[in-house]
């Protein structure tokens, strides 16, 4: 057994390998929220972008890397649609945010749309015929530690890294991220300032949806890999949670992320080894990580300074003042 | 604008990548098969007083489903067997289903406006509809009820399941014998009776073909989640074991085995096309002539209520197709034992069992009880982990 061969490593591994679906769905709630706009249909765009990336997994002819390259736009576009139609309910015609996103999960969601979809294009229990591999990045997947961690990933780990620095770099760095967030602080200074704030919310909806398909892609595609049901089993709320945790930053809400991913495989891994603590009290840990910053982030004062955008669930009524 | 050349700029290339992408038309042919053996199904109590005909027309018939029909496993297969038991009977049944049901006190509803659209007998297929199907059954005496998987019963309320222990141990069999170091691992659902006794089947039947082997227990305490399945089966290949079975239906532990070539056993679905390199077998469930001759009963007005317990005998439960890891010898063996549960000369919870800490649970030539096994909570020398999960 190499110095890659124990616990430590594995559930680091793992808790990447896992967390992977979560960075994406939740920092394309960063940028979703970011905005001004609460999406909760997480879930529903997840299971759109699972069944769209494995319906085109089946029907998409091309080598590997191509199949997976459509595989992966076309689930970001079909979730992507989710989020245009949550767009227009909450920018256009400014229904209550929590109330379209909840509608949005449950028609999208796992009974919904996506299962119908599924069950159209006869998606069941085929395993997707072409799936992400990991890669031996410069050939060090056997570099003690650093190989398993950094360098023997599927390219999807690699591809959510850079996403995480782009919308970094996008929401703190440029123009278009400082009006972006300045729509989501204040609507009305920022119409004042002549930005288009619908057309921004609209963008930035979508973006986050897009987002939220990739990681719903990386369940059919990668984790189980067939097309099952519902099989996001309701990681998409993790991701909600995720962007609280990770107070609106897409770099903690990967750490968040990849904790969670940890804590998950921690417990069945020591079940594997015959170790007996409470799979049911691992398990819980995140969700009291994250009750735990709640209680932090309530505090209207910290909510501020956390960055928790200010207009958040509120619509943009221009007359109103 | 600058900002709109943008947004059309963006929104053309992805146009484009769509469109490029584009599409092929192949069809994966549908797997599975149905046999057509008719179960010879025992009951006692109850007579027929539900589930005449009423009026003209075809006699109407409704499914309650926990899952969708497509999910590739537990509710694919119900519904095969209600599809089965359609064709055979022809016109004069009508048969429909409601899917993804709540468990609990919602399904009482969706069983309610099911017995309005003048369905006169409904099969519920999951074990958390049975206080809902209870209930529906005292207040409408005239519908005969059958739930899967239960054990309450009343006059019009009947309850029917398989033995997968038994095919169990014969997977066990091919798993334990695929098996180099002897260990073997498990992923498993929800510690209850039904998961405990399939998996002390699977060592036991292990242990014939791998004498000492052991199997490493994973409860990932859901029925499905693929993603914690695929968690479980990885930390158990991490603890070293070479074979993996599991107790629920989907694919997501048959892809850990794929990923480390290692033999795999499933559960309730055939998935030997699928992982052609990895599959052992599957205990898979043959629901469709039970259906077929629990409708007819009903229309000839013979039906009876009672508990249902369809084995091998029956070919309720039988074996997936073997795949190309399971050598001759072990087929030949597992034929026999196969043979065995037939015509009632072997049965395997028979005694010595004894538990893990390796105290005689039951003494030699003394076969458990239906009682026993049916409310088993305790594992077998050999199983590892807890069976309080």
């Amino acid at each position: 057994m190499s110095i890659n061969h124990n616990l430590l490593v594995e559930v680091a591994v793992s808790g990447m390998f896992y967390g992977t679906p979560l960075v994406f769905a939740s920092v394309g709630e960063v940028i979703t929220e970011r905005s001004g706009v609460l999406n909760l249909g997480v879930e529903g765009m997840m299971l759109m972008g699972a069944a769209a990336g494995s319906w085109a997994s089946i029907h998409i002819s091309g080598s590997n890397p191509w199949v997976l390259f459509c595989a992966t736009i076309i689930g970001a576009a079909a979730a992507a649609l989710v989020a245009l139609l949550h767009a227009f309910l909450v920018v256009t015609l400014r229904v209550n945010q929590i109330v379209a996103g909840l509608a949005l999960t449950i028609f999208a969601g796992g009974a919904g749309l996506s299962s119908f979809l599924a069950n159209s294009w006869n998606l069941a229990a085929k395993p997707a015929p072409h799936q992400f591999q990991e890669l031996s990045v410069f050939g060090w997947k056997n570099a003690p530690i650093i190989g398993p961690l950094l360098f023997h990933h599927n390219v999807m780990v690699y591809f959510s890294w850079i996403v995480v620095g782009a919308t970094s770099w996008y929401l703190f760095r440029t123009r278009a991220g400082l009006h972006l967030r300045s729509v989501g602080e204040s609507p009305h200074t920022a119409d004042a300032m002549g930005l288009n704030v619908a057309r921004i919310r609209y963008v930035n909806t979508m973006v986050g949806g897009a987002l939220a398909g990739v990681g719903g892609v990386y369940f059919s595609l990668l984790i189980v890999p067939t097309w099952v049901d519902g099989m996001t089993q309701g990681r998409g709320w993790i991701a909600l949670a995720l962007v609280i945790f990770g107070f609106w930053r897409p770099g903690l809400a990967m750490i968040g992320a990849y904790l969670f991913g940890a804590f998950a495989s921690l417990g069945l891994t020591l079940q594997a080894r015959n170790v007996h603590i409470s799979p049911d009290l691992l398990d819980a840990l995140p969700y009291l990580m994250t009750i735990v910053v709640l209680i932090i982030v309530s505090n209207s004062g910290a909510r501020k300074r956390l960055g928790a955008p200010a207009a958040l669930g509120q619509p943009f009524i221009r007359d109103e003042r | 604008m600058k900002r709109t050349a943008h947004i059309g700029a963006v929104t053309i290339a992805a146009a484009l990548g769509l469109a490029a992408c584009g599409s092929s038309t192949t069809k994966p042919a549908a797997g599975g098969s149905t046999t057509t053996q008719k179960p010879s199904g025992s009951s006692d109590n109850g007579s027929a007083t539900c589930g005449k005909p009423s009026g003209s027309g075809a006699y109407k018939v409704a499914f309650v489903y926990v899952g969708t029909v497509n999910d590739g496993g537990w509710t694919t297969a119900h519904d095969k067997g209600r599809q089965f038991a359609q064709t055979n009977l022809g016109d004069k049944v009508k048969t429909t289903y409601k899917a993804t049901v709540k468990e609990g006190p919602e399904a009482a509803a969706a069983i309610e406006s099911l017995i309005a659209d003048g369905n006169r007998m409904i099969f519920a297929t999951s074990f958390g509809f049975q206080d809902s199907m209870e209930t529906e059954a005292k207040k409408h005496p005239e519908v005969c009820f059958e739930q899967a998987t239960g054990f309450k019963t009343s006059a019009n309320f009947a309850e029917y399941f398989g033995a997968a222990e038994d095919t169990d141990y014969l997977t066990g069999m091919a798993a334990g014998a695929a098996s180099k170091n002897g260990k073997l691992g498990f992923v498993a659902p929800f510690p209850i009776p039904e998961v405990i006794r399939e998996i002390n089947s699977f060592a036991l039947g292990a242990q014939t073909t791998h004498p000492g082997a052991t199997v490493q227990v994973a409860w990932t305490k859901s029925w499905f989640d693929p993603t914690k399945e695929r968690q479980a089966a990885e930390g158990l290949v991490a603890a070293g074991v070479d074979a993996l079975g599991q107790g629920q239906d989907s694919p997501a532990t048959g892809e850990v085995a794929k990923a480390k070539k290692l033999p795999w056993a499933g559960y309730d679905t055939d998935q030997s096309a699928n992982f052609p390199d990895n599959w052992l077998t599957a205990t898979v469930y043959n629901w469709g002539p039970y259906y077929q001759s629990r409708i007819a009963a009903a229309m000839a007005g013979t039906w009876k209520s009672g508990s249902y317990y369809g084995g091998p005998k029956d070919d309720f439960v039988g074996l997936a197709p073997f795949g190309k890891l399971v050598d001759q010898k072990t087929k030949d063996a597992i034929a026999s034992k196969l043979a065995g549960f037939k015509d009632g000369s072997f049965y395997h919870l028979t005694g010595p069992l004894k538990d893990q800490s390796g105290a005689e649970k039951v003494a030699a030539g003394k076969a458990l009880e239906l009682k026993d096994i049916l409310s088993m909570d305790w594992f077998v020398e050999g199983v590892k982990g807890s069976p309080k999960g």
